[in-house]
């Protein structure tokens, strides 16, 4: 039994958790640049709100249920815009509705994003008419498409990811400056 | 009791009404003057062996291509049932465009309010009488009514809440932070932040 020298004990000072975020032993802290840290709380907990219109919003609900359960991906829906971050606008979008739709996403605290869920919503879809608004992108700006008629709740999931992913390659969002 | 015996009664007891009686795969359509479109449906919802007691439809029609005698330019359609003794038929009542007004059946029953509204909203016949006449669908100062046939599918000029909106979206963009697309214009788009500096 001798005496352990100081030299002998290999335990690293930070452990890499993550390109470039290091974690410090014995200690609830990770260190890393604020960008990474950010974009990985707001990737990992989108709360959208639901603008459920048409058929789409059925297929939103059946992907927020237990079959394909968004809850997994930190995906909660909220029904107020003041606590959402995302807006998930699904279904046709008529002219009359259009004013509601500007109102409740001025409504939404920055940082926000929008997901055009199926065609009408992308962009008119079947209904080139005079009572449709021809895509939610001339009322407020669209973060992620998600084509389909309606999409499947598969095809949400991968709309959604791909926010995150878009969230995750953000630079100084959390800054006024940016 | 069969459609075609009511119709048959109908013309009976409103001979200088009746203009039509025309049938289709068993539903019989009684086409009628404009006038007395109430005594008309007051006389089926009370008369105890007919009983039209349910209106299950009021629709508005534009009979501009439509083929057939003793037709006027617009047309206000009641589809009326009986819920005790499980029958129905078809009232057409002819409307013409120069003078396009009928006399409501609020009276009769209360719940021809909002298809009434709904029929002057797109098809643009006014309903005398009515307590609410205004626009049910589109927005209250909305130009037209879309389901005239002159009407063409795109409107003839757009609306005008919309293009405010469209002017207010324009302003707020230069005090947005988002990074997503903005179509201002007709195949124009507009991103604002994220650039690199």
């Amino acid at each position: 039994m001798g005496e352990i020298k100081e030299s002998e004990v290999q335990e690293p000072a930070l452990i890499e958790i993550a390109d470039g975020v290091k974690k410090i032993p014995g200690v609830n802290a990770v260190l890393g640049p604020l960008n990474m840290l950010v974009n990985w709380g707001r990737a990992g907990s989108i709360w959208p709100m639901t603008f459920g219109l048409a058929c789409c919003a059925i297929e939103m609900m059946d992907a927020g249920a237990s079959t394909n359960d968004l809850d997994r991906f930190g995906i909660i829906f909220r029904a107020s815009p003041r606590q959402a971050d995302c807006m998930i606008v699904a279904g046709t979008l008529t002219k009359k509705m259009s004013p509601v739709l500007r109102r409740v996403y001025d409504q939404m605290p920055e940082p926000r994003y929008v997901l055009a869920m199926g065609s009408c919503a992308c962009s008119g879809g079947v209904f080139n008419s005079y009572a449709v608004t021809q895509g939610v992108d001339t009322i407020v700006p669209v973060d992620v498409y998600v084509p389909g008629c309606p999409p499947r709740p598969a095809a949400l999931m991968q709309g959604l990811i791909k926010l995150q992913e878009k969230i995750l390659q953000e630079q100084y969002r959390w800054s006024l400056w940016r | 009791m069969e459609s075609m015996e009511i119709a048959e009664k109908l013309q009976n007891h409103f001979s200088e009404e009746v203009l039509d009686i025309c049938d289709f795969h068993g539903q019989v359509g009684v086409v009628v003057k404009r006038e007395r479109i109430v005594d008309i449906l007051r006389w089926l919802r009370d008369s105890p062996e007919i009983k039209m007691d349910h209106l299950m439809d009021l629709c508005g029609v534009d009979n501009k291509k439509r083929q057939g005698k003793n037709l006027l330019r617009l047309e206000v359609v009641y589809n009326l049932y009986s819920i005790p003794l499980r029958h129905s038929i078809r009232i057409r009542a002819q409307v013409p465009e120069n003078d396009a007004a009928i006399d409501t059946v609020t009276t009769l029953w209360c719940g021809a309010e909002w298809p009434e509204r709904e029929c002057f909203d797109l098809v643009g016949i006014s309903f005398t009488g009515h307590p609410d006449m205004r626009r049910i669908l589109l927005p209250d100062d909305w130009v037209g009514h879309p389901l005239r046939k002159e009407y063409p599918l795109k409107g003839r000029e757009e609306w005008s809440g919309l293009e405010e909106l469209k002017h207010k979206v324009v302003q707020l963009q230069e005090f947005g932070l988002s990074d997503g697309i903005l179509r201002t214009k007709e195949g124009q788009t507009q991103t604002k932040g994220n650039e690199e500096s």
